[in-house]
């Protein structure tokens, strides 16, 4: 009906977009992409940005710096990308301002790109391997962070440049429930965690007689471990603002909110960039791409809450009240915001609708397993190697995402303090992985090649949650992990329902107490009754999933509460109250005193047959004489009872320490 | 009015549509155990978690107070898993709940002690040690005094206040444990601009606000 001139209207500002976008091709001149989204900031890409631009202006290259979001490399960062005529664009990982320096000279005077920096190209060449060769690129599949790192977020010209709001331009052709059907074909379920499909709610939402309709992003992302809404949001913030403009068309609503947290500032001011430039180009407001479509969207900073992920606290907390949950039904896709229908998105769900209509259902259900079509983003945290976002299509095993993708366990490594010796490598083995966050289980070795899909993580105890991946290796305690998670849910239970609120106190303090010693085999029993208890009754899912890393560690470790309960051992050698360090007199050497500075209690004395040991009364446990100990002595160990540790030997008299 | 017949522990009941199975018991001399509900016509709040049923054909017991009666539904309101959760709810506030009932203002018009009657259950928790807050009792309002370390959190006050009396004086402070119902900042109530019109405290089921 109104395809012709959307589309019209959609070339014509394409065309607009194209004159102003560099490309990675290098044919527009001499272009450095520079990740600054959060982490690259963390890890100092700010300086990284004006060195290279200090050292361009000092060799007098002309060339163009653009600041773009992150491709999910975290732990190379600070990451560019440099776009040299004749030269296949390369990314360079692991920069510092100084290697950004002598990067530019090199291959600007000397034509060598400093391959030994370089993660590899971005696109086919004969000169050098592309990035898609290495093991994390070429098991990805790339399409909700498809545009992150390559684009600046906050020019909308470039995300139209590729291809941007096509998506929208297609919606806008056919019939809203056209495009439900065409959700329903492509089998997106909810990203955010829950899994639910996507179709279902937007149709009843469409269903639901009452007006005005609305339409909210949740983009409260509060698990500990889980960034992948933060990136989308500071990479891609338009793909967002497109899936929710095809949202609202499909089921009728004319006012959208996105619901960021305040501690993502840079994706506030992104996003908020993105919806100004988005009303200045009309593809916001009224009349969308001069169609009768009318679109706006509002941002609503939450104020810290961890509960307002959830859909019925995030409403009240919308609508200026305390963020509770209230009970379910009514859903709020009936009564919701303001008491009206209202839909609640994630900020993955969102940003998958354009990718699905511009590349058509049969594309995105090709990929994925049965029950779970297309991508999911996970966010690698914790003892890994190559920590941070992949995108993998539904049913890659968690093996292959940790192991294949992750790298794995990186090793401890150890430096020496003899010249030319060395570093000592500790390999240190796989334990567990936490999935979901707090709301997640801890998932043993045994489980690793579980294919990875909404039904099946649920099967092992755990759920997919958000997407965030923790992984734990032989240094973490399984009680202590879960006692971490059970504080976390603890502060952060909104106080409304007994459960949640009395019940994860009292297994919070018999998880303390396993972990200080003081637990009984009772305990146990009582811990597995609470847990059943909390996660049948809670008001809402906060409560009903904050027992599941107790419940999957009882499962897969029991035996670690067992020790800890019936030795006082920590096997994991983590918690404090039932371990000691100690100094192996064999190991120890005379002349060497690295441990004795390192000890900010004063803890370490000489013995009379001048080696040190640890005065286990001063001792605060704090690890540092273990890192100072040299590797080629390696003579601080952790002791496990405490009861083991061998009697001390006397001091020596003659000296002060 | 549209009626319909369901069945609340083996007996008949006739109930009206889009009654919640909470009323529909109550009306008809069935006691099921409830902290939090300001009544049939607000919206469940769904705080106390202690008015669980098992309902036929359901796999888990529900919250009778947002259950709404269908026809030819079975209800059973003492079934062993129904039981196991509303003990463990009553024990988790009992734990937190100091057993002082003879000092207490509400004692003999508690509803935790209608509560431990009806159900059978001890008012001292059997499994779990108690964690009694010490906060300070707030003293300071000429009609009435508010002692937080006797709240269950059930909400009433605070629904009442907002959206009855709609003065906006009380509202829930804090998160997880120690959350409390407080003034805006935990002013002292004398300082809050409260009207006086007394019916948080006519509402409360324990002894946390009384009149002085």
């Amino acid at each position: 009906m109104m395809g012709k001139a959307v589309r019209e209207r959609f070339e014509e500002l394409k065309k607009n977009a194209l004159k102003d976008f560099p490309g990675m091709d290098g044919k527009k001149g001499i272009t450095i992409y520079v990740g600054t989204a959060t982490c690259g900031r963390s890890a100092g890409s700010l300086e990284v940005l004006s060195s290279f631009e200090d050292i361009l202006k000092t060799l007098n290259i002309e060339a163009r710096i653009v600041q773009v979001g992150c491709h999910g490399h975290c732990y190379a960062e600070p990451m560019a990308v440099v776009s040299k005529p004749g030269w296949p664009p390369i990314m360079y990982g692991y920069l510092t301002p100084n290697r950004a320096q002598i990067l530019i000279r090199r291959f600007f005077n000397e034509e060598d790109p400093a391959l030994e920096w370089a993660l590899g190209a971005m696109e086919e060449n004969d000169i050098v391997p592309t990035v898609y060769e290495t093991p994390r690129w070429s098991r990805e599949r790339r399409w909700l962070l498809k545009n992150c790192g390559c684009i600046d977020p906050e020019d909308i010209n470039h995300y139209i440049a590729v291809s941007g709001y096509e998506g929208l331009t297609c919606a806008l052709k056919i019939e809203p429930l056209e495009i439900i059907e065409e959700i329903k074909k492509a089998g997106l379920r909810g990203l955010g965690g829950a899994g639910f499909d996507t179709w279902k709610k937007w149709d009843i939402c469409r269903d639901a007689p009452e007006f005005p309709k609305y339409l909210i992003c949740n983009a409260d992302e509060g698990d500990p471990g889980a960034f992948m809404d933060r990136t989308i949001l500071e990479s891609d913030p338009h793909s967002i603002i497109e899936g929710m403009i095809i949202a609202g068309y499909a089921i009728g609503a004319e006012s959208g909110y996105i619901y960021v947290r305040k501690e993502y500032p840079q994706a506030v001011s992104v996003l908020t960039t993105a919806v100004y430039q988005a009303r200045e180009l009309g593809l916001l407001g009224k009349n969308i791409l001069d169609s009768k479509i009318s679109f706006d969207i509002k941002i609503n900073q939450g104020a810290g809450a961890f509960v307002c992920g959830e859909e019925t606290a995030l409403i009240a907390s919308i609508e200026g009240k305390r963020g509770m949950p209230n009970p379910r039904p009514p859903y709020p896709a009936n009564r919701g915001l303001w008491g009206k229908p209202t839909l609640i998105n994630n900020v993955k769900t969102l940003a998958s609708i354009p990718k699905i209509l511009v590349y058509g259902n049969e594309k995105v259900s090709s990929v994925g397993m049965e029950g779970c079509m297309g991508t999911a983003v996970f966010a690698l945290a914790g003892k890994i190697k190559n920590a941070g976002l992949v995108e993998i299509p539904f049913g890659t095993t968690l093996r292959e995402i940790i192991f294949d993708i992750g790298g794995g366990v990186p090793p401890i490594i150890k430096v020496s303090n003899v010249a030319g010796e060395l570093p000592k490598t500790i390999k240190k083995q796989f334990k567990a992985v936490q999935i979901g966050g707090p709301s997640g289980g801890c998932l043993p070795e045994s489980l690793l090649d579980t294919p990875v899909c909404f039904d099946t993580i649920v099967e092992t105890g755990a759920i997919m949650g958000s997407g965030g991946m923790v992984v734990l290796d032989e240094d973490n305690c399984a009680v202590e992990t879960a006692r971490y998670f059970l504080e976390f849910t603890q502060k952060e239970s909104c106080g409304k329902c007994t459960f949640c609120r009395i019940g994860t106190k009292h297994m919070l303090n018999i998880l303390a107490d396993i972990t200080q010693g003081a637990g009984i085999m009772e305990d146990l029993d009582l811990l597995e009754e609470l847990a059943e208890t909390v996660k049948q009754g809670s008001l809402c899912n906060l409560g009903k999933t904050a027992p599941n890393p107790i419940l999957t560690t009882l499962c897969y470790f029991r035996e670690e509460y067992e020790a800890h309960i019936l030795d006082k051992r920590c096997p994991s050698l983590e918690c404090k109250d039932l371990i000691a360090y100690y100094i192996i007199p064999e190991k120890c050497q005379r002349a060497c005193d690295a441990c004795v500075g390192s000890c900010p209690t004063e803890a370490i004395y000489t013995r009379r047959d001048r080696l040190k040991a640890i005065d286990q009364e001063k001792c605060v446990k704090c690890a540092n004489c273990m890192d100072a100990c040299p590797a080629q002595y390696d003579a601080v160990i952790k002791i496990s009872p405490i009861s083991q540790l061998p009697e001390s030997e006397p001091r020596d008299d003659n000296r002060s320490n | 009015m549209e009626t319909l017949s369901l069945t609340i522990n083996g007996k008949e009941i006739v109930a009206e549509k889009g009654k919640k199975v909470l009323w529909a018991a109550l009306e008809n001399g069935i006691f099921i155990p409830h902290l939090c509900s300001a009544g049939e016509n607000s919206l469940p709040f769904g705080g106390c978690r202690l008015c669980f049923v098992e309902v036929e054909g359901k796999k888990e017991p529900v919250a009778s107070c947002t259950e709404e009666v269908t026809d030819g539904m079975i209800v059973n309101t003492r079934t062993a898993s129904v039981l196991r959760l509303v003990r463990m709810a009553f024990e988790l506030i009992m734990s937190r709940h100091p057993i002082i009932c003879r000092e207490c203002p509400a004692n003999k018009k508690c509803a935790l002690q209608d509560i431990s009657r009806e159900m059978g259950f001890k008012l001292k928790p059997k499994k779990l040690p108690q964690i009694l807050p010490d906060l300070p009792v707030d003293d300071s309002h000429s009609l009435f005094t508010y002692n937080p370390n006797l709240c269950v959190l059930c909400g009433l006050c605070v629904y009442i206040c907002n959206e009855i009396v709609k003065e906006a004086i009380l509202d829930f402070n804090f998160r997880g444990f120690i959350t409390k119902v407080g003034t805006f900042q935990n002013r002292p109530l004398a300082k809050a601009k409260c009207n006086s019109c007394l019916k948080c405290v006519e509402a409360c089921p324990v002894g946390a606000l009384s009149r002085k």
